[in-house]
């Protein structure tokens, strides 16, 4: 089932155009980088792009940053919203649950290809900010291969693994909205709504991150450890953040997840 | 094939279907009939394990629905309320994607990964898709999405079909071919449930009926039996008032050339007319047509009732 799952994902042209779209962002602020030489002053911007103009190679982790708090979730509410609702609005969610696809077995399938997507995108922007990044903005001289956040230098190999790592956190980071989106889409038959369900909830958090008022709840907020990624490149790594968005996400991600089940398990399909 | 024990599904305040009582034996044709919003497509989809009902037991092929579904429901093809396919796939597409969802079914319906795209190539020949080759889903007349569903219900050679208005869209010739199409999988072995509210089509086709009357279920009766003589015999005749007379209390209607009379055999009706001398053009045992007998049990729409 997965893999059916995952050909009706993948052989969609939408499915590729989002991933497009979420590279051409990233590639966009290269070229005018390369172009104009102005970086952002440390500490604005998005994170890294201070640094990128001294190496090049960086750019692949400052691409994470830029596409994290708006696109990367808005692609990821698209597909996760358009999973279960899609199929009810086209009317082919009641043949594959007559043919028959078990309902818990369906939700898991829809869910792994969403995972699937995720990292794609991940993936894909982490290495075409590296290739642009590479060509564009070259590279260091090889004896300051890499400076971490905190100024002392990495090895390659640190970078590598650390990178692999950053892959991982921000792909989880997205698991959050993604479940969200897929709760939603087992109550509709409207992807449409589902996946703007997702996005209001999405910035409803981001929103009360900057409300001081909100101060209280912000450790809960499923959008407050995002860009904790950016801690696996200080030296040594601050491990806070992450280990406390990990568990943030977890919940969210169970919850939900546990939500989605039980509504659509127990649900009349009348679409 | 098919049992159902005071099934019941409740919307909200709305009572869809109410204490339905079902019983399709194997080797039917079975029509199911009911107004627009009688609750036919609502039983369809309890049946196949869609809408969950609210009260009540259904077994199909013996076996529990919906806790069984996945033993019973790879023996049972299926179109609920219209065909529905992924737009941007082929028709050949998307039978193997439908075909490789779901588990691999053993004994006759099996066969693997193998022989998909042949399945899916034999099924869209029966239904007349075979030539249609690549050309996406999105391109088809209504007509031929129709025959796809049917191509999809029988893609796995079902025990039993059933089918919610399954010539919705069709012309008359693909009526025909479907008809056609339906008789020789009945004859094949293939008990069909047919859910319509087209009278010819169920009168031409069917061997039991059941009729659905807002959530009821108001007849469930084998057709040869609702079209039996009734114990009267037609008589017409260019000379009604003599044939009255002649006839006398046995006349129970009169209405213009045509006369209707309590007796049981037509030829001593007949030898009676002719002995007086009463000319006959037309005579024949009263047989009740389908419209006839649904329209007797269906309570009429009250105006302004709306149609659920």
């Amino acid at each position: 089932m997965i893999r059916v799952e995952l050909v009706k994902l993948f052989g969609r042209r939408r499915t590729w155009v989002a991933i497009g779209l979420l590279n051409l962002l990233p590639t966009l602020v290269c070229v005018l980088l390369a172009w104009t030489r102005i970086a952002p002053r440390p500490g604005q911007g998005p994170a890294f792009l201070s640094a990128v103009l001294a190496n090049g190679s960086l750019f692949a982790i400052a691409a994470l940053a830029i596409v994290l708090p708006l696109f990367l979730p808005i692609a990821v509410a698209v597909v996760a919203g358009d999973a279960v609702a899609g199929e009810a609005q086209g009317g082919t969610l009641r043949y594959l649950l007559v043919r028959p696809v078990g309902r818990t077995r369906l939700l898991v399938a829809k869910l792994l290809s969403v995972v699937a997507f995720v990292l794609l995108g991940v993936v894909t922007v982490t290495a075409v900010g590296f290739v642009v990044g590479h060509f564009l903005l070259g590279d260091a001289p090889l004896s300051q291969a890499m400076v971490s956040i905190s100024g002392s230098l990495l090895t390659p190999e640190q970078v590598a693994w650390r990178t692999v790592a950053a892959i991982l956190l921000v792909t989880f980071s997205m698991l959050g909205v993604a479940a969200m989106a897929l709760f939603l889409s087992t109550t509709t038959d409207s992807p449409l709504s589902a996946t703007l369900g997702a996005l209001a909830f999405l910035i409803g958090s981001s929103l009360l991150l900057t409300v001081d008022a909100a101060r209280p709840l912000q450790p809960y907020l499923p959008t407050r450890y995002w860009l904790s990624f950016v801690d696996l490149y200080r030296d040594p790594i601050l491990w806070s953040s992450v280990t406390r968005g990990i568990a943030l996400q977890a919940v969210y991600v169970g919850v939900l997840l546990l939500a989605a089940w039980a509504n659509f398990t127990t649900r009349d399909v009348t679409s | 094939m098919i049992r159902t024990e005071g099934l019941t599904k409740r919307f909200g305040s709305v009572l869809a279907v109410d204490d339905v009582a079902l019983d399709v034996a194997p080797g039917d044709i079975y029509g199911f009939l009911g107004a627009n919003g009688s609750g036919k497509t609502t039983t369809v989809r309890c049946l196949l394990g869609l809408v969950l009902p609210t009260d009540g037991r259904i077994e199909l092929m013996g076996r529990p629905m919906p806790k069984s579904g996945r033993e019973v429901l790879p023996k049972v093809g299926s179109l609920v309320e219209g065909p529905a396919a992924y737009g941007h796939l082929s028709g050949h597409a998307n039978l193997t994607l439908i075909d490789a969802s779901g588990g691999r079914p053993g004994g006759p319906l099996g066969g693997g990964r193998r022989d998909r795209a042949d399945r899916a190539r034999r099924a869209l020949e029966v239904v007349g898709l075979g030539d249609v080759g690549r050309r996406p889903v999105r391109a088809y007349s209504l007509g031929m999405r129709q025959r796809l569903g049917l191509a999809a219900a029988l893609l796995r050679q079902p025990e039993l079909l059933v089918l919610d208005e399954p010539t919705n869209g069709l012309d008359p010739q693909g009526i025909r071919e479907v008809r056609t199409l339906l008789q020789e999988l009945h004859a094949a072995g293939t008990t069909v449930f047919l859910s319509s509210h087209l009278l010819a089509e169920v009168d031409q086709l069917c061997t039991r009926i059941g009729l659905l009357d807002r959530g009821r279920l108001v007849l469930q009766e084998s057709l040869a039996t609702l079209r039996a003589p009734t114990g009267r015999t037609v008589v017409v005749t260019p000379d009604a008032a003599r044939a009255a007379q002649v006839l006398g209390p046995a006349v129970d209607h009169l209405n213009g050339q045509r006369l209707l009379v309590r007796a049981a055999d037509p030829a001593v009706v007949n030898a009676r007319l002719v002995a007086e001398g009463v000319p006959v053009a037309e005579l024949g045992p009263e047989r009740r047509s389908l419209e006839e007998v649904i329209e007797e049990r269906t309570s009429a729409r009250r105006p302004g009732e709306v149609a659920r």
